[in-house]
């Protein structure tokens, strides 16, 4: 066991159980804490593919930006614990076996694909492996329409918001 | 020792980091130290005197105070959120600091190098990726402390750490247009060489905009006089840590420091060429500043100790004294000099900013929240936006007219 290794194995077990506390916990506010853990835990497991820019800027933006607006939220609405109602029979019956099913179904496909094999065999690639500037390049050249479109998306997104939010007068 | 010789960088990262950890909190305690005493000072007192000679063994005594009081817990909201507030704070300004190259690499120690521990591509992104996630520190402790003044505390801090971080960043990029790479020692190596053969070529001087900028959003983000809404005691009380005690607040507190030291390190890097002199390198008695600036210290020391001091402060006060002078001969020794002249320039460089930020406290009011969130959005964004601007276009224009 090297330590990329166990580092691997220690981030994912840590992104699979906030993900379940994401969706168990009856805190608003720590489903959020949840949420955080597992998109740091992704940073940490983009970092051992060797893509540190996009390690870095999982954190900034998920983590440091858009997860900090829904714990503002939170706290301006003081929200209190959540209601739940009684779990469905139908996902209690059908939906927990299939869901299983498709998870094993994931786990076999991934395995005997080219991409679950690098993953499985060829260790962590080196720090690196994916320098920012290649990727800047392919950003702003061949990619150039496409990056800008969403970011014209995003800003008619939040210019919506602002119509929306705006009371009338 | 095989483990040594199979994993030299992990083994040399823990000791680095183990070594840095209690450099930094023997430098947060005597940050606290010179704020008290500069303020002191600057408003005609006298500051911490009797703990010590000049007061030098207070921050021991606090941090005893802290680690010995009652750790009250009010009725809480969230004990699970409420505890993990103030370690999520410390944690991660403590992180940042790991990452600042406090020398140059070519300073080794058995094939190390002795001054940085992380010399990652993407130094400056890591540093801001974990400097975003410090709001929750300050947020949850808030919420969770279950009262009316540390949540309007940690809703205020929240909005003002968002709207500054935005200015913060894009203060920053002018820098890294002018630099081209993310490593912080890459910025730094391109800050070398010299204007007119003297000027150094520094970012602060085409960056000098970006550099305000820089400052200004870096006090607001760690909530500082004049931008420290967050804890405005007129108003709050004592803002998101009301609700802590005994040690749960000394880590708020220490975080607070660190995280002022963390700004003071990114604005040496970025703007005031990091651990480079600012001196040309044919000024060779520069190598010797370190050296009689300690020995000058001493002899100031020594005129102290046998003048003013009585008792025991005497006694302490001569420990000082030969501290400082046979650190000074120390540092005269040539190949000693050399090794220590990036640490020595980096620190000195630090030591000032964080004086101007003492400066500060010292001099100016406290803004009003709304003069607050204007000033963020209304002036401070678009100037760094034009800074930004402008230092893109006067790249680019050289590439343009050469086709």
């Amino acid at each position: 066991m090297s330590i990329p290794f166990i580092l691997f194995f220690a981030c994912a077990l840590l992104a699979v159980i906030g993900a379940v506390l994401l969706i168990a916990a009856r805190e608003p506010i720590h489903s959020a804490l949840a949420l955080i853990l597992v998109m740091v835990s992704l940073a940490v497991l983009y970092l051992l593919l060797g893509a540190e820019f996009i390690a870095a800027v999982q954190i900034i933006v998920y983590a440091g930006a858009i997860m900090v607006l829904f714990v503002f939220v939170i706290m301006l609405l003081n929200m209190g614990v959540e209601e739940r109602t009684d779990f469905s029979k139908l996902a209690k019956f059908a939906g927990l076996p299939l869901g299983f099913f498709l998870l094993l179904w994931m786990a076999h496909w991934l395995a005997h694909s080219p991409a679950g094999k690098v993953v499985g065999t060829g260790g962590p690639a080196p720090a690196g492996a994916f320098p920012t500037v290649e990727l800047s390049k392919q950003l702003f050249r061949p990619y150039l329409l496409p990056f800008e479109a969403t970011s014209i998306l995003i800003l008619i997104a939040i210019l919506g918001a602002m119509v929306l939010a705006r009371k009338e007068e | 020792m095989e483990f040594i010789s199979q994993h030299p960088v992990l083994v040399a990262s823990v000791i680095k980091i183990a070594v840095l950890l209690f450099v930094v909190m023997t430098a947060l305690a005597y940050l606290t130290w010179l704020e008290r005493k500069v303020v002191a000072h600057i408003q005609s007192r006298w500051g911490p005197y009797y703990v010590g000679a000049h007061g030098l063994l207070q921050p021991l005594a606090d941090g005893l105070k802290f680690l010995f009081k009652e750790d009250v817990t009010p009725p809480v909201s969230d004990r699970l959120v409420y505890t993990l507030a103030p370690f999520l704070a410390l944690s991660l300004a403590l992180t940042a600091i790991a990452l600042i190259p406090f020398g140059p690499p070519t300073a080794q120690l058995f094939g190390q190098p002795a001054f940085l521990v992380s010399d990652s591509n993407i130094g400056l992104l890591f540093l801001f990726a974990i400097t975003s996630i410090g709001v929750y520190g300050v947020a949850l402790a808030g919420w969770s402390s279950n009262s009316k003044y540390p949540l309007m505390g940690g809703l205020r801090s929240s909005a003002q750490m968002i709207s500054y971080e935005v200015s913060l960043t894009i203060s920053v990029v002018g820098v890294l247009l002018l630099a081209g790479t993310l490593n912080f020692n890459g910025i730094i190596e391109g800050q070398k060489g010299y204007w007119l053969h003297f000027i150094p070529r520094w970012h602060a001087i085409p960056q000098i905009v970006g550099l305000f900028c820089y400052l200004t959003a870096a006090i607001a983000e760690t909530n500082r006089v004049p931008f420290d809404l967050p804890e405005a005691e007129t108003e709050l009380v004592a803002g998101f840590h009301t609700e802590y005690s005994s040690f749960k607040f000394a880590m708020f507190f220490m975080a607070e420091y660190a995280n002022m030291i963390t700004v003071s390190c990114l604005a040496t890097i970025l703007f005031l060429g990091g651990w480079l002199s600012p001196f040309p390198d044919s000024w060779t008695w520069q190598l010797f500043l370190p050296g009689a600036g300690l020995i000058l210290l001493g002899i100031y020391c020594a005129f102290d100790t046998v003048t003013k001091m009585r008792g025991i402060a005497r006694l302490q006060f001569a420990v000082v004294t030969l501290l400082c002078l046979g650190g000074g001969a120390l540092c005269l020794i040539p190949p000693v000099a050399h090794y220590i002249q990036g640490v020595f320039w980096f620190t000195a460089k630090i030591l000032a900013i964080l004086f101007f930020y003492i400066w500060m406290r010292g001099t100016l009011p406290r803004f009003r929240y709304d003069q607050l969130m204007a000033f963020g959005w209304k002036l401070l964004l678009p100037v760094s936006l034009a800074n930004l601007v402008i230092t893109a276009f006067v790249i680019i224009l050289p590439l343009l007219r050469n086709g």
